[in-house]
């Protein structure tokens, strides 16, 4: 699935781009003029104060919601008016900030839903999900890399909140989604946990484009590729961790008040 | 939920050698247990009651694909099961009289059709939404096409509806279907045909989907579904299940009526099936058959049978909200960890304050019904064979003591159940078949 990037116009084109993206919510202004580059392959990061609109961004790149104005380009294509489901099936995946899961189902089950579209099972009722031996490799194999291997018989509900987490991201990687979006994966974990939890990151996104969005610095530091910093709908800076560390006005912004 | 919980046992059980024969075990023993029932129900009112409950059954399990599969509630279900009856009213009338030959047995085929047909027509409206802006859709469309049946005459048959005959179409192996035991085996027919494929559905990657969207229809879409094209398809095939279930009733009264879409209609099915239990698969059928089978039993003993219904309802909405099958279920982690025998003296002392309840509730009901709705044939009523004034203290203060002391002795023994239970769930825990 990682074939090299179409040229076009002599440039690679960038796994994701937003351009001048803005969402309004009647006279409130979220996302403000929003210009944002992912090149293949990068592990990008999007940080910021609480209320900068973070999660809106991951919503309108996702497609759960549409933006005022501006142009989401996957893979160079326009997706801005395509539903959620479309996005998905174009090889953009996400996991959510609140657990966001089926929690009746089985781990097993939730995984292996996540599997299905992505072996062109479509909305097939005329075959067993067991049919095509695929899907239960995947699901499996998807299931030791969140390492919930042990729990597949359980309904998901009543995982902890870590193993929930870790499902979460699971059920995101499973489709094999090219860009996958993580909106603070490590929310309310332990040290502990937090540490698998970037393993786990790391492992996933090799090879794949990677847009996080994470309050937690040390892992923002040590996992991004390169670092956006929305403030007030606005992206005021991007660039290397480096750069971001030594940037006057993200310390301003950001990092003076909360991480320091 | 069943499918989350039940499958730990499933597997284990299909790793056996007898076990990888179960899955198919279930359907010989059921098809057997349809074949012999007649045989040890032999009256005409058991198998004129055996039939409603094989219709039924198909019913209440279509209705489940919304309710329980796919989280959809519906108020206007038997707006396909009546258009099913009356397509294959219909059918049957026109075959007989265009001498077709056409079989009785493939005639609830064309019910399915026409429930499908409008499920695709109607199901385009209602599905857009989910939640209770499809229930209240449901309710609306179920009006309309009430309200159409007595305005279109010509098709519908005003107040009493269109009749037909079932045994004047093309004989198969000498059988007419006149006699009731052979409606009842066609019906029993359709029943096994049907529970297999609506489970077979659940099996498959839509069915396993449809779960994904009652749990969760957001997350839904993050992977690469369209959680309105999932529920339209659930809405479009619970629609031919319904038809089904409706052509099957019109051939066994040879008559389709407004009665069939009446609200009650669409109401009883949701009843079953939230008694029986939504969550399992299995659960529609307890429940249907319960249903049944308490319809016409109450109905012979008490005017107000629809009341006892309406308790029932209730008391398994709040205290048993998973119905019949949920109940079952809950103990086999503690049946398979061979602590069951812990709860029986619980249960056993449960039995006696909860008959005390009913005797006292019933008595009550009974004596204020005859009261309100007998005054003129006086106030001297019969209940198991004793008479006794329903005006006089005595049964009133029986009643109340009954009430009230069953009541009393009934949370002593809840109390100690629920002890038994932790226990008994301990043991499951520590075995490791339960969370």
């Amino acid at each position: 699935m990682n074939t090299p990037a179409p040229e076009r116009g002599g440039a690679r084109v960038a796994a994701l781009e937003a351009r001048g993206l803005r969402k309004n919510f009647g006279p409130a202004e979220i996302i403000r003029g929003v210009d944002l580059t992912v090149p293949r392959g990068e592990r990008h990061a999007v940080i910021g104060p609480n209320g900068a609109g973070k999660s809106t961004l991951f919503n309108l790149i996702s497609g759960l919601l549409a933006p005022s104005a501006g142009e989401i380009r996957l893979d160079g294509v326009p997706v801005n008016a395509l539903p959620a489901y479309k996005i998905n099936r174009r090889g953009l995946s996400r996991s959510f900030q609140v657990t966001n899961i089926f929690p009746k189902l089985s781990v097993w089950e939730n995984v292996r839903c996540a599997v299905l579209w992505s072996k062109g099972e479509k909305y097939a009722f005329w075959r067993s999900v067991e049919a095509n031996p695929e899907i239960a490799q995947r699901t499996q194999q998807v299931l030791s890399e969140i390492n919930l291997s042990s729990r597949k018989d359980l309904p998901a509900g009543v995982l902890t909140y870590a193993e929930q987490r870790a499902l979460e991201i699971g059920i995101t990687m499973a489709g094999g989604a090219n860009v996958i979006l993580l909106d603070e994966p490590t929310a309310g974990m332990s040290h502990a946990e937090t540490e698998r939890a970037v393993a786990l990151i790391r492992r996933i996104s090799e090879g794949r484009t990677l847009l996080i969005v994470e309050h937690d610095m040390s892992v923002v530091f040590g996992l991004a590729d390169r670092i956006s910093v929305l403030v007030y709908g606005e992206i005021i800076a991007s660039g290397t961790p480096a750069e971001i560390r030594g940037n006057a006005k993200v310390k301003e912004a950001y990092l003076g008040e909360e991480a320091h | 939920m069943s499918d989350a919980i039940a499958t730990p046992g499933a597997r284990t059980a299909a790793q056996t050698g007898i076990g990888r024969l179960a899955p198919w075990g279930v359907w010989i023993a059921a098809g057997v247990l349809l074949a012999a029932l007649p045989l040890v129900f032999r009256s005409g009112t058991a198998l004129t009651m055996l039939s409603l409950m094989g219709i039924a059954i198909i019913f209440a399990l279509s209705y489940n694909m919304l309710l329980g599969q796919t989280g959809l509630l519906s108020f206007g279900h038997a707006v396909y099961y009546g258009l099913g009856a009356y397509f294959t009213v219909h059918a049957i009338n026109w075959a007989i009289a265009a001498k077709l030959p056409i079989p009785l047995p493939i005639m609830p085929l064309v019910g399915g059709l026409a429930g499908l047909g409008f499920a695709i027509l109607f199901g385009w409206v209602s599905t857009k939404r989910s939640g209770t802006a499809f229930a209240m859709i449901s309710l609306g469309l179920a009006e309309l096409v009430g309200s159409s049946s007595l305005i279109l005459r010509s098709f519908f048959g005003g107040e009493e509806g269109v009749t037909t005959n079932r045994t004047k179409l093309l004989r198969l192996f000498d059988w007419n279907f006149g006699p009731q035991i052979q409606v009842y085996y066609l019906i029993a027919a359709w029943c096994l045909l049907s529970i297999a494929l609506m489970y077979a559905l659940t099996r498959t990657p839509f069915g396993r989907m449809c779960n994904a969207v009652r749990d969760n229809s957001e997350r839904a879409q993050f992977v690469g579904y369209n959680p309105q094209v999932v529920r339209y398809i659930a809405f479009c095939l619970s629609g031919l299940f319904a038809g089904i279930a409706g052509g099957l009733t019109s051939i066994n009264f040879e008559l389709a009526n407004a009665a069939l879409f009446s609200a009650a209609q669409s109401g009883n099915v949701l009843l079953a099936t939230f008694i029986g239990g939504a969550g399992h698969f299995v659960g529609p059928i307890l429940g249907a058959v319960l249903v049944t089978y308490l319809q016409n039993m109450l109905s012979d003993v008490t005017e107000v049978w629809q009341l006892y219904f309406g308790l029932m309802f209730i008391a398994t909405v709040m205290y048993a909200p998973g119905g019949l099958a949920g109940l079952i279920m809950m103990h086999g982690p503690i049946w398979r960890a061979g602590a069951l025998g812990r709860l029986l003296a619980g249960y056993a002392l449960l039995l006696g304050p909860m008959a005390m309840v009913t005797v006292g509730a019933v008595l009550v009901i009974e004596m204020m019904t005859h009261l309100g709705v007998r005054a003129a044939e006086g106030t001297t009523m019969k209940m198991g064979g004793i008479s006794f004034d329903a005006k006089s203290w005595l049964p009133w203060a029986l009643a109340l003591i009954l009430l009230v002391g069953g009541g009393g002795l009934a949370r002593l023994a809840w109390g100690y159940l629920a002890g038994a239970w932790d226990r008994a769930e301990a043991v499951a825990r520590e075995k490791g078949l339960t969370v």
